[in-house]
């Protein structure tokens, strides 16, 4: 494929030179100065012809893109919030669509239609102020409406009703990895801060905060359906993005402050798996990994695993050389299931003391051995390679 | 450059004398004549251009094949960067970034903005130089300095800087975090810093220059399009490169005099840093306090550009010249008001999100006003299609397909869920990269023959955009669907876990497109370097346009016009008057007895 590739590219670039050496014997002739650079009735006919041609390329090119990989966007947001994007953005499309529609028509046409000719005279049209202010009232009139729905939209969602019965879960960033600290029965996270990491603690969470005795860190997030998740992002090192594309939810993680996202999850993640787009989308991907697998089997390497499809949280801030490599795998699941798991999960509190009654089990810091051990994860893919 | 074009043109060259001598090194590097340093100019944006897009063909081939390996790569970025071919990811970000600050700076605001003011400010305003010769001179070569140093930043030991060409701390400023924070980034701020200052003294310069050194009868209202749209953009430049200048002196003190302006409570590679108190927020808005403006230096001189470009080619005035001129203040002026679009989700308060939502969702109707202008001044023309005319239309092209999604991004609410990635590549690629792209291309085609007093080929022109046409579509449409699917921009590799293994072949034809139209510029390389000696020799007015410019002689000569200034007696945009025979009337050309002013 790549080398196919290549030799097209090639082949294209040698036709281009050779054609242009060529052209370029023909100018050498004459060296008196003329206007055969200039574009004749020829070239305007050619030209005009090629921009009719361009309008439909653009066109064909819509409708095929829209066809192939309108199937591959995100639709059915997961979270309640969702819809009122994904209708906002709905309304934006059709509108996006009328308008690029018709001006790349006038345009294309109008370079078509009115190629030069020298027999012809140009129509002296030099201003207009009943068009102009048309042209001016329609976009101001279409923009309001859509900056009104924005913003009762985005008042919606990033105003937190602070009395709303939320629950709070803290999302923690750091190079690469994310980690999540629930705040437990109280529904208040403890007092965290960087200065205070030491060992299991790799939150830098303040153990002598009252609150702080329920909090319960984690590696996978769950969360439970048709609840308000509220949460607080920290990071430790840089910045990074807390992308949830399924949730149509996004929030920068910065050092040195707490940022906030609140949304509630309406499908768990059973019943999203059985959305007949997932559905789609898993069968899919599954299809390109069988062959991926085919291949490897050949060269005599292990085959890929199939795939399931599973809500992620993506890093989408770059954070450094793995920042293509930070997610964690969420998973919404029925209040019950998750209270199950919930409960079956220790306190740091707890976990800090245990550690400390066997430090020779534990070794060094966790946190930053599990930084190495990623970087050189990556190091030994890239040798792989 | 044109030392061949001299010896050719002796034989006719001495109509006019030259009052004081030139050595090679008066005429050709240390100059003050503003045609030369627009060549200057050039020639670094195109070098720069070359680099920054060749880049772009690395990352795209490692996007599209991630589990190949390259011979190029291991030739190109060495052994420690692409170990048996195979891009390492630091460098991917390095690629990357640096891909974007050259071309967002040193190609797109300095070798567009910079040929083209300083070629066309004098020459169109009948001046015979600059305000300041010297201080231009002084702008061209901090210019190639910062250049130098950007490049130099590329070779050494820990790498070019690579946070992403946005540079945000902390990423930028802690070496632990990302190998090109170090050597790459003091680099990177270094060559930045005086980029700015360069940027600074030929604002200055185009400024004056406009307002103090206009000819007789060139009155603002006469002024092309063009010249209001360097002035503008001149201004814009004042305003918020500083800015600039200073978000990048704090964060050399963050990193090397251990102040805290942007960084608090950070602990990486298992220490706390004795950071307190500052904000990388605080960066952000600096940052793009500049940043947006910027994307309008660098899309309305290509907007000027074609506008001319475009009258001159309809043979017919353009559209609604004051409400043109209104337009590009209005754009100006709210340019500076929306940066914070980009931060929707850096964590400032929600509030100020609605303020920029709204701020940014005006700017749409002054560009509304610019497109539907420009399609105006296409009907009923008499269409000369030269290669600088296809451009110019390209030009309205993707700036309607990529400012319509701007829409999108520029409504907080939905910037959630599209905000970095893919989609806001293409959006803006679209919007003011390949539209800028195109206006600089446009530019060359149309003044070449003022700049080298030979001609491009034509053909080859027509090659050239067709392909380029074809190619940055073939790119960037796709793009907007990949982003649509949640792919975040800047990964490394996009087949990691298998989320998005669906969207490969996506970006295999993305990169096809890319590499095919990447070498397709080298037409144009060709066409270019081989003109200036062998190209067909220009007339005086090849265009048949109205402006001073085309009154000058093709032979370059010091103070621009041999004898008096020419007079200015009407706009530059009498094309096709219904009382003159000739379809264009040089703005030189006196009013008849009687003729009444038909525009406004």
């Amino acid at each position: 494929m790549t080398s196919l590739l290549v030799i097209i590219v090639l082949v294209l670039l040698a036709v281009a030179i050779w054609q242009l050496t060529k052209i370029f014997d023909l100018t050498q002739v004459a060296s008196t100065s003329d206007n055969s650079q200039v574009a004749n009735d020829d070239d305007n006919n050619v030209q005009g012809y090629l921009m009719f041609g361009f309008l439909a390329f653009i066109y064909i090119f819509t409708i095929y893109g829209v066809y192939t990989w309108g199937p591959l966007v995100l639709h059915t947001p997961a979270s309640e919030h969702g819809a009122l994007i994904d209708n906002l953005m709905n309304i934006t499309w059709v509108l996006i669509f009328t308008v690029q529609a018709i001006t790349q028509v006038l345009l294309h046409y109008f370079a078509f239609k009115y190629r030069g000719n020298k027999d012809k005279r140009a129509l002296y049209f030099a201003d207009n102020n009943k068009l102009e202010a048309i042209w001016s009232a329609i976009p101001a009139v279409v923009l309001a409406g859509l900056i009104l729905y924005g913003l009762y939209a985005w008042t919606n969602i990033m105003f937190i009703d602070e009395d709303e019965d939320t629950v709070v879960i803290e999302l923690y960033a750091q190079q690469f990895k994310w980690t999540a600290r629930y705040a437990g029965a109280d529904n208040v996270l403890g007092k965290a801060n960087v200065r205070l990491i030491e060992g299991v603690n790799t939150l830098g969470v303040d153990l002598s905060d009252p609150y702080a005795q329920d909090d319960k860190v984690v590696t996978e997030l769950h969360i439970p359906k048709g609840k308000k998740i509220h949460f607080k992002m920290r990071s430790q090192d840089v910045l990074h993005s807390a992308y949830f594309p399924y949730f149509r939810a996004q929030m920068n993680c910065v050092p040195g402050m707490v940022t906030e996202f609140a949304f509630t999850p309406i499908y768990t993640t059973a019943e999203y798996q059985a959305m007949p787009y997932i559905i789609e989308k898993v069968a899919n991907i599954n299809a390109i990994r069988a062959k991926k697998s085919a291949e490897l089997v050949a060269k005599g390497e292990p085959a890929l695993d199939p795939y399931t499809f599973e809500y992620l949280l993506l890093c989408n801030k770059i954070c450094g050389a793995s920042h293509y490599n930070m997610q964690m795998k969420v998973v919404v699941d029925t209040p019950e299931d998750y209270k199950k798991w919930l409960s079956e999960k220790a306190t740091l509190v707890s976990e800090v003391k245990a550690s400390k009654a066997e430090p020779a089990a534990e070794g060094a810091t966790p946190g930053k051995d599990s930084t190495q051990s990623k970087d050189t994860a990556a190091v030994a893919k890239i040798a792989m390679k | 450059m044109s030392a061949v074009a001299h010896d050719h043109d002796h034989g006719h060259d001495h109509e006019h004398v030259h009052h004081h001598k030139d050595t090679f090194i008066t005429k050709y590097i240390f100059s003050i004549d503003h045609k030369m340093i627009a060549k200057q100019y050039l020639l670094t944006g195109i070098i720069m251009g070359v680099i920054g897009v060749g880049m772009s063909m690395l990352f795209r081939m490692q996007l599209a094949w991630p589990e190949e390996s390259f011979k190029i790569f291991n030739i190109l970025l060495g052994d420690k960067w692409a170990p048996n071919g195979v891009m390492a990811n630091d460098i991917y970000l390095s690629l990357v970034t640096i891909h974007g600050t050259i071309m967002v700076f040193f190609v797109l605001t300095a070798g567009l903005s910079g040929t083209f003011s300083n070629l066309l400010i004098p020459l169109q305003i009948g001046a015979r130089d600059m305000a300041s010769g010297f201080m231009n001179m002084i702008s061209y070569w901090l210019f190639f300095l910062s250049s130098v140093l950007m490049l130099c930043s590329l070779f050494v030991e820990s790498g070019p800087a690579n946070a992403g060409w946005t540079i945000y701390p902390p990423l930028s400023a802690l070496p632990q975090a990302i190998s090109g924070s170090g050597a790459g980034m003091t680099l990177w701020l270094v060559s930045m810093a005086v980029f700015i200052a360069s940027s600074l003294m030929g604002s200055l310069n185009y400024v004056v220059t406009v307002i103090n050194l206009r000819t007789k009868g060139m009155s603002m209202t006469r002024l092309p399009l063009t010249i209001w749209a360097f002035f503008v953009t001149a201004i814009i430049g004042i305003v918020s490169f500083p800015v600039l200048l200073s978000a990048a002196l704090l964060l050399i003190f963050d990193r090397s005099f251990g102040t805290s302006f942007f960084l608090s409570d950070i602990y990486i590679a298992g220490e706390v840093l004795h950071y307190q108190g500052g904000s990388p927020v605080l960066f952000e808005h600096l940052f793009w306090f500049l940043g947006h403006p910027e994307v309008y230096i660098v899309i309305l001189p290509a907007l000027g550009i074609t506008s001319e470009i475009i009258a001159t080619n309809s043979r017919k005035p353009i559209f609604g010249y004051r409400a043109m001129i209104m337009s590009i203040i209005a754009i100006a002026f709210l340019s500076t008001i929306v940066w914070g679009h980009h931060m929707f989700i850096s964590g400032m308060n929600p509030f100020l999100g609605s303020v920029f939502t709204f701020t940014t969702l005006l700017i749409a109707i002054p560009s509304a006003v610019k497109a539907f202008n420009y399609i105006t001044t296409l009907w009923k023309g008499n269409l000369q299609m030269n290669p600088a005319m296809l451009f110019s239309i390209g030009l309205v092209s993707t700036f309607i397909t990529g400012g319509l999604t701007g829409i999108i991004l520029g409504d907080s609410t939905l910037d959630i869920n599209v905000h970095d990635t893919y989609f806001v590549v293409a959006h803006f690629h679209l919007v003011m990269g390949i539209s800028a792209l195109y206006g600089m291309f446009a530019g060359i085609y149309h003044w070449f023959p003022k700049m080298f007093g030979r001609m491009l080929n034509k053909n080859l022109g027509y090659v050239h955009f067709w392909v380029t046409a074809i190619c940055a579509y073939g790119v960037f449409f796709p793009m907007h669907f990949i982003g649509l699917a949640g792919l975040p921009r800047r990964y490394y590799t996009n087949t990691n876990f298998p989320l998005f293994d669906d969207l490969q072949n996506v970006n295999v034809l993305i990169t096809t497109f890319a590499l095919i139209g990447g070498a397709f510029q080298l037409v144009f390389l060709y066409n270019f370097f081989t003109s200036i000696f062998y190209g067909k020799k220009a007339v005086q007015n090849p265009w048949k346009s109205n402006t001073l410019e085309w009154t000058t002689p093709v032979e370059h000569i010091h103070g621009n016009w041999p004898g008096e200034i020419p007079e200015v007696h009407r706009w530059p945009y009498d094309y096709s008057n219904p009382g003159h025979d000739e379809d264009f009337v040089p703005q030189t050309v006196p009013m008849k007895e009687g003729e009444v002013i038909l525009h406004h």
